[in-house]
This record gives structure tokens, sequence and C-alpha cells, in this order.
């Protein structure tokens, strides 16, 4: 690969690496670089410097925190979700999505923030932040803040983040309940973005959904959060009209392109399947509606 | 006593590939790890429209940039008559660009520089100024009578024609067509696809002033057609020219014609005197150079109420892009495309094909095939397919009653090829018997009743592979034969050398086990070598099945001209006459006394020491050898898949594959070539092609958009093999490389289409990408693949 000239600098301390972002307006920051270097290859991004914080100590853990929440550093690799032992007790909607991100040689070293910071559209795990309700901590010259999901894209490859601030965590709220969820993806190929994907977030109390969240990948100019669909089945156990509902409220939520990937009403067709899909796993059984 | 022939690795050896020792320790030597001293490097401007007209370049950024050495532009190039070259298919193609550009990717500009990172820098610096015309992205737009000249370079070309041309008996097949109690008629498209070697092209340029000798290290599967070539476009001398191919990271067809880059890096060499490396990026490959298929067809098949083909119409309209440089020989424009029906009893056939321009890369390359086969036995295939099912007959048992029968050869094909061996109807019988064929449709039927959709698909075809003979084949005159030169050395270790060139079939590995199966020399004491046009013998390459059935026989033809005079040798050594001296492998013995003998290694040694009186001393010969036939080998392929009606998505759940390549030398390397065309073939008909968008933009220029199957997609594989020895070659081997690239698209798409019957689609053109299949699935209608036009908004 041959992109444009840049610095690089691979500091040792958050400190350390604020300071350099601020010390340059066309910095960027290294994290996986799954995303960053293909578009420096390509010559589509070419930052003058780059801010490695592989060499910054704690940020790769990802845990269950004791308030119920769940934290995930900036360093934690897609693989090391993939790979985790406990995660899907906690997460499952993020552990359904960990195995479906890009391809194995990816997963190794991309992050799990670097993707969400990377604001593309078909981030998979935008979709399942969005369904979880999550949040992105910032750290700043001024210390740290934390933005919600929702919050945090300010359009295609956009975020709010400041050219002086680092992602340094995600987290997701404690549960209402017991957490249930899933993530379902179409792609032509593994390694492939999404076709459209569907990340399903459940709250639930017995067989009844205490709260919800749906969010759609790869079917808008950002990520999706079908509010509509999700509010659908709050409130009762899943039955198959509240499953309807909710499919039909998401297909109606995203707005797809018509592509070498799908016609438009194709992917809408794809979304509510997949909302169905995900829900029908957590339908009651007739013995727990008897 | 005869030596063990697969201790020695001989034929029928699963050898290891010797080659792949290097390999895997990452001690290959490809054209990128060749460094010269003083080396500069060359980067290439590429289009970034389809059709535009040129209206200025500006240079002179580039060369204000540090470090840049030599800028070239079209205008340069056309002062030294260099800014066109001839392709391979009689036609001309812009080396840079001077009037306008005709496809996306087309090279503009170059810059070499002292690394790559500034000549990259330099091409940025670049500013040209276009001025858009209308994209023209298919035939059909292509051949409309209002359509804006593409090729208003060439004197006297008043539309976007390249050529009608047919073959076959009209008369006949349209008596045959009268006389039909059933027609069937499809129409489908094959789209374009990219051989996408993961080494893309390249090439170092190293003139030297003192000698006037160029060399130039190329990715090249066809080195000495590169000689010819540069001799004639360059007007340097032949013998000052050396071309040497070294190991290539695949081939596929990518890296038979001749490419702009490697043109300007011999001119930018000759100008700066000092070696110019050129390696293209992936997409540079992609969006560039020689693709494969772009057809489009509409087929029919005449019938009798029995089942019998009576007789078969074709028309093909392919899209060659902005150039006509299919690499491919000469005289037969849409290639062996006529080989269709080849192992059918088709009494009479005829096939029109017209040939266009677009605004799209040139190439119209053999993509892991010979000569636009792939496209033929598909077509054939999904033809029969639909033939079948409009006749209501069982797909098997339409093809039992067409295939060619065993006693039945030779056997003239309806497009007069001549077909020699095979054993089909077996063939068929192993494969319907392996993916249980017998109970499938009831497992069909009750699948369905539960809402699942199965369905089975088959491919039955032989395709001539090893092009020539010479009397039929040549690309631009220059005879399609092969060769190989023997040296035994005197303690009997032996180099091999052939005009054929090795990118990842194994030639190291299984030459050696030919001349070990005609010397009994084991094949560890050969060395080969290939791809150094000073050192090698003149040969035509590697594409097109045709290393085994061409250069191998070679190989073999001169182990037995070596055999021939080691007898000689032995006669002299055993104190016997030479018709008294009997051979086994590994040894010469006086017969009647078998313990009486020597070995081919004391023969050698007695070459270089002992030789009769008046015999030449040395032990080491050539041969050219030059095939009387086409090889002809068959496959049947059969596909189990299921599609998921919610989504199109469809998998496959057993693929078995029934090959009849002859006798196999080395049986391993024999399956890994199954099993990679297969994967290929896997992925043409799920996943992979390029298409363009309105604008003639190349929707698959990078890995995120061609997409090439990993482990993770690809099914696995059920190999079974029939063996009918070819009765003209030496070993009785035949082409093998391409067969399953070639015959395997049909059986994924024909199991599809039978999954889908009950909604009376006929066709999804390729690849199967969910979307369109549950286009149809909803619809009922077929889903064409072929690449949309701008309308007026």
């Amino acid at each position: 690969m041959f992109p444009s000239r840049f610095r690089y600098e691979a500091p040792s301390s958050l400190s350390e690496a604020v300071a350099l972002l601020a010390s340059h307006d066309d910095s960027k920051v290294l994290a996986g670089g799954q995303s960053l270097i293909p578009m420096m290859k390509l010559r589509f991004a070419s930052p003058a410097l780059l801010v490695d914080i592989n060499n910054i100590p704690d940020l790769d853990q990802h845990d269950a925190q004791p308030d119920g929440g769940y934290r995930i550093g900036a360093l934690v690799r897609h693989a090391d979700l993939e790979k985790s032992t406990t995660l899907g007790e906690h997460q499952p909607t993020i552990a359904a999505a960990a195995s479906l991100i890009a391809d194995p040689i990816v997963r190794t070293r991309g992050t799990f923030v670097g993707s969400l910071c990377h604001a593309d559209p078909q981030g998979d795990w935008a979709s399942c932040m969005v369904a979880l309700g999550g949040s992105i901590v910032a750290h700043g010259p001024n210390g740290r803040r934390t933005i919600p999901v929702d919050d945090f894209v300010a359009g295609p490859f956009q975020t709010v983040l400041a050219s002086d601030e680092i992602a340094v965590e995600a987290v997701i709220p404690a549960a209402n309940g017991s957490r249930k969820g899933g993530y379902l993806k179409l792609e032509r190929r593994v390694g492939d973005f999404a076709t459209a994907g569907v990340a399903v977030a459940l709250e639930m109390s017995g067989s009844t959904v205490t709260n919800a969240g749906i969010g759609l990948t790869g079917v808008g100019s950002s990520t999706i959060n079908a509010r509509e669909a999700a509010a659908a089945i709050v409130g009762s156990p899943l039955g198959d009209d509240a499953i309807n509902s909710a499919a039909e409220a998401a297909a109606a939520a995203s707005s797809p392109r018509s592509d070498h990937r799908g016609s438009a009403d194709y992917k809408r067709h794809v979304v509510a399947t997949f909302v169905r899909r995900l829900l029908a796993q957590h339908q009651p059984t007739e013995a727990e509606v008897a | 006593m005869a030596l063990d022939e697969v201790k020695i690795g001989g034929l029928g050896a699963s050898r290891r590939r010797v080659e792949d020792n290097r390999f895997i320790r990452g001690k290959g030597n490809y054209v990128d790890d060749i460094v010269l001293p003083g080396m500069l490097h060359m980067e290439i401007l590429r289009s970034p429209l389809a059709h535009a007209r040129i209206a200025s370049i500006d240079v002179s950024g580039a060369w204000a940039v540090p470090g840049v050495r030599l800028v070239l532009t079209g205008e340069m190039m056309a002062a030294r008559n260099l800014a066109w070259m001839p392709t391979l298919s009689y036609d001309t193609q812009a080396v840079l660009a001077t009037d306008k550009v005709r496809f996306q990717g087309q090279e503009v500009a170059c810059v070499i520089a002292d690394d790559p990172y500034i000549a990259k820098d330099g091409c940025e610096a670049i500013v040209v100024e276009y001025e858009p015309l209308p994209p023209i992205v298919n035939p059909q737009q292509a051949m409309a009578v209002d359509a804006p000249l593409i090729r208003d370079d060439k004197v006297n070309q008043a539309d976007n024609k390249i050529f009608d041309w047919e073959v076959g008996d009209k008369d006949g097949t349209d008596r045959a067509f009268a006389q039909a109690d059933v027609v069937s008629e499809i129409e489908m498209h094959y789209p374009r696809s990219h051989p996408s070697p993961i080494e893309a092209c390249g090439s170092i340029a190293d003139f030297d002033r003192s000698t006037s000798k160029l060399t130039v290290y190329m990715t090249t599967q066809a080195p000495h057609i590169i000689r010819a070539a540069v001799s004639l476009v360059a007007e340097i001398p032949e013998h000052m020219i050396r071309i040497i191919s070294p190991d290539l990271g695949g081939g596929f067809g990518n890296k038979v014609p001749v490419y702009p880059g490697y043109v300007m890096s011999i001119l930018a060499s000759i100008l700066t005197e000092r070696p110019v490396k050129w390696i293209e990026d992936k997409s540079g490959n992609l969006i560039s150079t020689g693709f494969g298929r772009d057809v489009y067809l509409k087929g029919q098949v005449a019938m009798r109420n029995d089942g019998k083909i009576l007789g078969v119409r074709m028309h093909t309209d392919s899209d060659h892009g902005a150039f006509f440089s299919d690499a491919q020989p000469s005289k037969f424009k849409i290639g062996l495309m006529h080989s269709a029906f080849a192992c059918y009893d088709v009494p009479t056939a005829h096939l029109t094909a017209t040939g266009v321009y677009t605004n799209k890369a040139p190439g119209g390359v053999a993509y892991r095939c010979s000569f636009r086969v792939t496209e033929a036995m598909f077509f054939q295939e999904r033809m029969i397919c639909a033939a079948a099912d409009d006749l209501g007959m069982d797909q098997a048992e339409f093809r039992r009653v067409n295939l060619v029968r065993d006693d039945d050869f030779p056997k003239r094909t309806p497009f007069g090829f001549l077909t020699d061996s095979g054993q089909y109807e077996k063939c068929l019988d192993i494969g319907l018997e392996a993916i249980g064929y017998a109970d499938f449709k009831q497992e069909q039927e009750e699948a369905r009743k539960r809402g699942r959709l199965l369905g089975i698909g088959i491919s039955t075809m032989t395709e001539p592979l090893g092009a020539g003979n010479s009397r039929e084949y040549d690309i631009l005159g220059i005879k399609m034969f092969d060769s190989a030169e023997l040296r035994i050395h005197m303690t009997g270790k032996a180099i091999l050398r052939t005009g054929a060139k090795t990118q990842g079939q194994g030639h190291e590995t299984t030459w050696a086990q030919i001349v070990a199966h005609e010397l009994g020399i084991p094949a560890d004491d050969i060395v080969v070598e290939e791809g150094d046009t000073d050192t090698a013998p003149f040969g035509m390459g590697t594409y097109a099945s045709r290393s085994t059935p061409v250069a191998g026989a070679a190989v073999a033809m001169v182990s037995r001209k070596i055999r021939a005079k080691a007898r000689k040798i032995a006669a002299h050594l055993l104190e016997a006459s030479e018709e008294d001296v009997e051979w086994e492998l590994g040894r010469f013995y006086v017969r009647g006394a078998q313990d009486r003998g020597v070995s081919i290694q004391e023969c050698a040694m007695a070459a270089y020491s002992n030789v009769p009186d008046g015999m030449e001393p040395g032990l080491e010969n050539n041969a050219y050898y030059d095939p009387p036939n086409l090889t002809w080998p068959f496959a049947c392929y059969i596909a189990k898949v299921e599609v998921d009606p919610e989504t199109g998505v469809w998998d496959v759940l057993h693929m078995v594959a029934v090959d009849d390549c002859g006798v196999r030398i080395n049986p391993m390397i024999v399956e890994g070539q199954i099993m990679g065309g297969l994967t290929e073939a896997y992925a043409m008909a799920n996943m992979q092609f390029i298409t363009f968008d309105e604008d003639g933009n190349c929707i698959g220029s990078n890995y995120m958009d061609y997409l090439l199957p990993t482990a993770w997609e690809t099914p696995g594989f059920e190999l079974h093999e029939v063996v009918t020895p070819c009765p003209h070659h030496p070993i009785g081997a035949k082409g093998i490389g391409e067969c399953a690239t070639v015959g395997g698209p049909a059986a994924f798409v024909n199991a599809v289409m039978d999954a889908l019957k009950h909604t009376g689609v006929r066709n999804i053109d390729m690849p199967l990408l969910p979307d369109r299949v549950h286009d149809a699935l909803t619809t009922g209608n077929d889903v064409s693949g072929m690449p949309p036009v701008k309308t007026e908004a």
C-alpha cells in the first residue's frame, strides 16, 4: 500500500495521546486500523498524523459492571468478544453479532469501539448499541464525558467526537429483568457489509417484554433506531400479532437504497423477516402460555 | 528388476508438490520480489470516466514532485508510434489515451519515480480535463442505431459492431426445426467476471544501452508470445529481448495478453536507461485487465416427443469492451463457443455470433477456460435443462437419451469437432448414484409440503482442451504447439525445460513424474525450469488447459528420444545387439538374461564417458509436439441445494463431481484442480461478477465488491473418477485444469431452478444473488442481470 505521507506516534498514556491529537488539526486515532488503513491505502483518507493507542494500558478489557451494566474498552478486538465464554450470558445481542463482523482476519485486529467511531451506516456494532441503548465514553483535555449512542453519530462516517477526544470505552446499561436478544445479518459472503442487518435487544420479566430495542444495519444513511417497532412488543409476552407489527414497523423505519446488494424492497423485506425470526426465538412456548 | 513406479514418483503418484517447499516458506520469487540496482517505480493514472474526450492533460504538477524522473502521456507515446498497440485479435488497443478515454480505469498517463509513493504522489498532481460522452454499458445499447461511436479512431468503423461470425449448417438446422415436435427456447446472460489472480500484473523492464539487450521480468503465462509481440511493437530484434516470467501468483488467463503497463515500463526503461518496475494494484487489475465471459445467449433446441434432440440454434451477443483484445486462436471470433453440445448426439446445429464494443475494459481472456468454452458449456447445460423441463422429461433421462454412446467414437460434433473417447453414461450413473437421485423426487416433494425448497441440478459436458493442433489453431499466425528440452547429466540427474509456464498448476512436480514414467529416473532427480525465453524452448505458454495435452506430451516424447539413444548405449555396454535389448522401468537388459542389465543412470554416465564409436556424446534432446487433436475430458457435476423461500439465500447440501480426464499423472494435483475449479464455479453461480452502473462505473473494482468465496462459504465437494485414456496423447492424459470451472456453474444454477420449478421461472442470470432468487420466487418472472442503461430523467 502506498498512502500519502503521514507522521506516526504511539504514545503510552491517554494524556499524551490527547495532547498529540490536539497538536495537529488533521490527526486520526489508530486502534485496529481495519477501516482506516484501507481508506489510507486508497487515499480516501490522508491524515497528517496517526496516533496509535495500542500501547495505552487498560483499554483491552470487557466486563460486567457491579451495577449490571457492561463495559467494552477501546482496544477490545472483535475476536475477543467472539471468543469470550461469558459474554453471551450478559450480552446475547453482542455475542450473536461478534462472529458476523467482517471476516476472521479483520476480527483479530479490528476493535468494537473503533467500529463505532468509524460511523459507517453499514457497521454492525452500531445497530447492537442502538438496540441496547448504550453510550460511548470520550476522553479529552477536560476529562471524560458520556455520549448516548443515538447522539454519537453526526452523519455517515462522522461522529460528535472533538478532534482531541478519544473514545475509550463503550457502555451498555443494566437490564430491567433478564437480557435476551440476537443479531441477524444477510451478507453475500463472509466479510461483506450487510445487505441488511437487524439487532434485537429485549429485557424480559418472565415472558413479558419490559424494554426493547431494535437497530437496523445497512438500510439507511445511518444506523436506524426502529423505535416504533420496539414499542410494538413492549408490555406483554411476544405474540404473533405483536411480532408482525414490529416487523412491519421496522421495515417501514428502514430507508434502503437499491444497489448491487439488492433492491430497496428486498432489503425492507429482509428486515421484516429478520425481526420476525429474532423475536420468534423468544416467544413463550405453549407450556409457558398455559 | 523394474522399479516401483509410484516409489520413484512416476505416473499415478500423489507426489507432494516440490514448488510448495519454497512457497510455504515465503521463498517464492515473484516479480515484486525482484530488486535491481538503480530501479525506478512506475504508477499509472487511470480514467475516472467510462467515456470522455480528453480536453487537456497538465503534467507540470507531477514534474514538480521531488523524485519524479519521467512522466509519460499519450502524446509522448504517439510521438514514438507507441500510443496504440496491436491486440491478439487483430484489433488495436490504446497504450495511453490520446483522443478520448473509452472505459473507466483506462490508462491516461504514468509517472516514473524513485519510489512507488512518489510515483503515486506524481499521479495525484496530474490534472486532466475531461469532456464526458454518453457511456455504453451493454451490447443492446451498443447496437442501437443512434449509439455514440466508441471507436472513432478506426477508419471505416461506422458503428460499434466488431464482428458477425457463424458456424454450422443453417439450412440443415432449419430443416431439423421444421420437423420438431417441441422447440425449447431460452435467453440468458453469462455475466462479466474477472480471473483475479491474487498476484496482480507487473513487470520490471531493464534495457541495457551497452548491450542493446532488453530484459523484462513479467507476470506472463506465455513468455515466448510476449517476446514476439514486444519485438514487433517495440521494433527490438527478437534475440535482444529476454522475457523472464518468474514465480506467478496465479494467472487463470489474466496473464496472457499484453497490457499497456508492460509497454510503458519498457519505454520508460529505454528512456531513463534504468530498470523500471511496475506493480499493478488490485483495483487496477480488476478494472483494466482481461476479463472473462460477458456473453448473451438466445438458444433454441428442437426435439422429438421422445426426447431426441434434432437440432440446436444459438445466437450470442458478446461484449468485448472498448478494444477487441480477446486472447484466443485468431480465426475463431467467439472462441470455441461452437464446442457446445459436443457430448450430445445432435445431428445439426447453427451458431451465429455478434461481437460489439462497449465502454468497458477490454480483454475477453480465457478465464480458466479453453476460449469461451465456459460460456458454451454453461449455455448448453442451461438449454438442456430448459429443454427437458419443456418436454416434461426427467433431467437425467433426457441426458441419457442424447449423450454420445461409448461405441460411437470417433464422433463428429454438430459444429465439426471430432471427439474421440469417453464413457459418458457411466459418469452420469456414478454421479446420480452418489447424489441419491433415485430417492430425490420424493424427498423434494415432502420437503415442499413443509415449505422447504430443494433442487438438484445436473451438468454433463465434454470440452476441447489443449490447443493446437497447429493446422487449426494459431494466435496471430503463431501456430499452437509446444516443446520440451531434456538434459540428462552424467550422474543420471536431469534438467527439463518446457515452453509452458506454470502459475500454480504444479509443472515442477508433474513434468518430472512424466520423465520418471518414461525413463525410470526418480522424479526427485529432475529439476524443471520454465519461463525464461533465453533458456526455455519456444512454446505457447500455459492457458486453456493445454499444458498436459501439449507440453506434457512433448515431455513424454523427448523422454522417449532420450530412451532411444540410451538403448544404443546400453547395447554397447551390454555387448548385445540393440534388437536384443529390452526395457523395463529404469533399466535395459538382455532378452532372455534379465539379470544382465544396465540402469538408465549407467547409460547416462556412459553417454559422457564411454559412447560407442561413431555416436555423439551426451544425453540430451528436445521435442516439439503438435497434437493430432484436442483432448476431450468428460465431467458430470451434480449439485443439491436448498433455497430459503423467505430470503432467497441458497445453500449447497451436496455436490458430486465425476471427472474423466484420462490417465492422472498426479491424482492429488488433479483433485486440487477439480476442487479449485468447483470453487470458482460456485463463485460464479453464487456471487462473483463485475457489473457496471448506467454511467459505466465498474462495480467490482475491489475485493469488497468483487466477491471471491472463502473457505467459509465454499461447500464441500465429493469427487469420483472414471479413466478413459486419451487415444492420441502419449501417456493417455487429457486436460483437467478447467473442467470444473467450465461445467460446474450450470449444475448449481440448474439446481436452484429445479427448486423454483413450481413457480414457472425459467431463468435467473448469474450470479444467483439472494435478491434475484427472491425476486423470481415472488414474481414468478425470469430475472435478467443485464447492466442498466441510463435513461433521460
